[in-house]
């Protein structure tokens, strides 16, 4: 039995639990005592204005920095859950390789490799409509094609928790839509999401609950619909009429 | 005039007659200035790449130290390796002094502070940009070290080249530590020098010219390689 299939086999990592993590840089605090529980099922949502620490805490619960201060910790192990977990980050970066190695090389480094690894990296590619372009170096790619690239890398380890940061952030509507479309299959096919954006329209339609993060604080944490029609904060309001000045 | 442009014949007639003596001082060269090349690329690639990845104090001593000597004076070079090998040096009892072995050292000395500079920029520049993304993908320190080999290996290239072209075309290094003994440690560099100054231009002309060759092919070859690289992987 391969490594990723004893993974979906095996426990959940969820929950993953963050308790008054804080994260500092030359004394600067950019996230501020954060605590919450994230569960398996819903699409989280993490949204608030530009430099509000949404990139940082998602790499704080990826793993990719260590809280200052704080605890943060899934329901096994952290070297367990890490194969466990995939994320695409704000500017995935393309190996000078084709799509396809590209996506082989992740699988790689989960131990699935030769015959396996080709034919479920071009699985990972079909499902984001990249099967075609799968020899073609992957950094000449457009930039919405790179984004799928990556969704696919991400999505050929079957993570049980998939982070996204702002997976459209430099795309056009139609590019926007696909991504979208993407990441709605992989929620359905059952990982957990979670993502961030500064995009309204898309955290309605892709979220269910809504984590909103203030200066490195957690301001408001609702459900999607409770979010958008009633915030219970007036920071919250506020970031919803655009009348944050950092937005 | 006359005389300029019948130096110019005589040397296209040296050339295209393989003229045994000039021919001598071509492999020379190359022998002396590959090998060099090879030993400088053997120290300076991982070397190079471990400052890069690397954090330890007095990093930033090593990296200034390094790119200065990028552009260490080849007689410089020659003269410490000329201190080392020399009789009353620490390495006199190998009595390696004018021998090619002596400025295959030298060259080896003047050039591995050029590929390792270049080379821990190359991989700098890639670790900073590619570092979270393996961490994320879950490669190991060790594996995300050869990634970052594999994928700046058209820079790595290039260095190694870079080097090659410094090696081939300096003259202070081996005229210090080899002597431009005829027939042992004569180079086209210390043979250009001597035969001008003699006054055998043909001989000079026809080193000069295939010196120029080599230099140009060199660096076609790098701005080559850095095109297609870059057209074909971005
Ligand atoms: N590695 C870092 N070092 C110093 N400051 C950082 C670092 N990463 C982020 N910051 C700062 O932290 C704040 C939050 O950044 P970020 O999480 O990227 O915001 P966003 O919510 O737009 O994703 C910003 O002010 C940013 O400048
Ligand atoms: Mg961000």
């Amino acid at each position: 039995m391969d490594k990723l299939r004893e993974s979906a086999l095996s426990p959940s990592i969820l929950p993953l639990k963050l308790e008054n993590v804080s994260f500092a840089v030359n004394g600067h605090t950019i996230i501020d005592r954060i605590s919450f529980e994230l569960d398996a099922g819903l699409r989280t949502i993490i949204i608030g204005p530009n430099g509000a620490g949404k990139s940082v805490l998602m790499r704080l619960c990826h793993g990719l920095l260590q809280p200052t201060s704080g605890t943060i910790r899934w329901n096994v192990e952290t070297s367990l859950a890490r194969p466990r977990q995939a994320m695409v980050l704000q500017r995935p970066v393309m190996l000078r390789r084709s799509a396809l190695a590209n996506i082989e090389y992740a699988l790689a480094l989960h131990g699935i490799k030769g015959a396996e690894g080709r034919e479920r990296a071009l699985e990972a590619l079909e499902m984001v409509g990249l099967r075609d372009l799968a020899s073609r170096p992957a950094r000449v790619m457009s930039g919405g094609e790179q984004q799928r690239v990556a969704l696919a890398r991400a999505w050929a380890l079957r993570p049980q928790v998939l982070f996204l940061d702002e997976p459209t952030a430099s795309l056009d509507p139609t590019a926007s839509a696909e991504v979208e479309r993407i990441v709605q299959a992989i929620h359905d096919a059952g990982t957990k999401i979670v993502m961030t954006t500064h995009n309204l329209g898309q955290a309605r339609r892709l979220g269910d609950e809504v984590l909103f993060i203030l200066g490195g604080r957690l301001v408001e944490r609702a459900s999607v619909d409770r979010f958008f029609k009633q915030p219970a904060t007036a920071e919250a309001a506020a970031f919803l009429k655009g009348e944050l000045p950092w937005t | 005039m006359n005389e300029i442009s019948l130096a110019f014949s005589q040397a296209a007639a040296l050339i295209a007659q393989f003229d045994p003596t000039l021919l001598e001082i071509v492999l020379l060269s190359l022998r002396v200035s590959l090998s060099a090349v090879a030993i400088a690329a053997l120290i300076g690639l991982p070397l190079g790449a471990a400052i890069a990845v690397a954090r330890f104090p007095g990093r930033n001593a090593i990296i200034v130290i390094l790119n200065a000597l990028m552009g260490l004076p080849p007689v410089v070079a020659g003269l410490l390796i000329y201190l080392l090998l020399s009789r009353a040096g620490p390495l006199g009892e190998l009595g390696l002094l004018f021998t090619p072995t002596a400025m295959i050292i030298a060259q080896a000395f003047l050039i591995t502070p050029i590929i390792a500079a270049l080379a821990r920029q190359a991989i700098e520049d890639a670790w900073l940009e590619y570092r979270d993304q393996l961490r994320s993908l879950g490669a190991s320190t060790l594996s995300a070290a050869f990634t970052l080999l594999w994928d700046t290996r058209f820079s790595l290239l290039t260095a190694v080249l870079a080097g090659f072209g410094r090696a081939a075309a300096e003259v202070g290094a081996v005229m210090i530590v080899g002597g431009n003994i005829a027939g042992v440690t004569r180079v086209m560099t210390t043979a250009i020098a001597l035969e001008t100054s003699k006054g055998d231009l043909p001989l000079a002309l026809g080193l000069g010219m295939i010196l120029m060759t080599l230099v140009l092919t060199l660096n076609a070859a790098v701005y080559l390689t850095k095109e297609a690289a870059q057209r074909r992987y971005g």
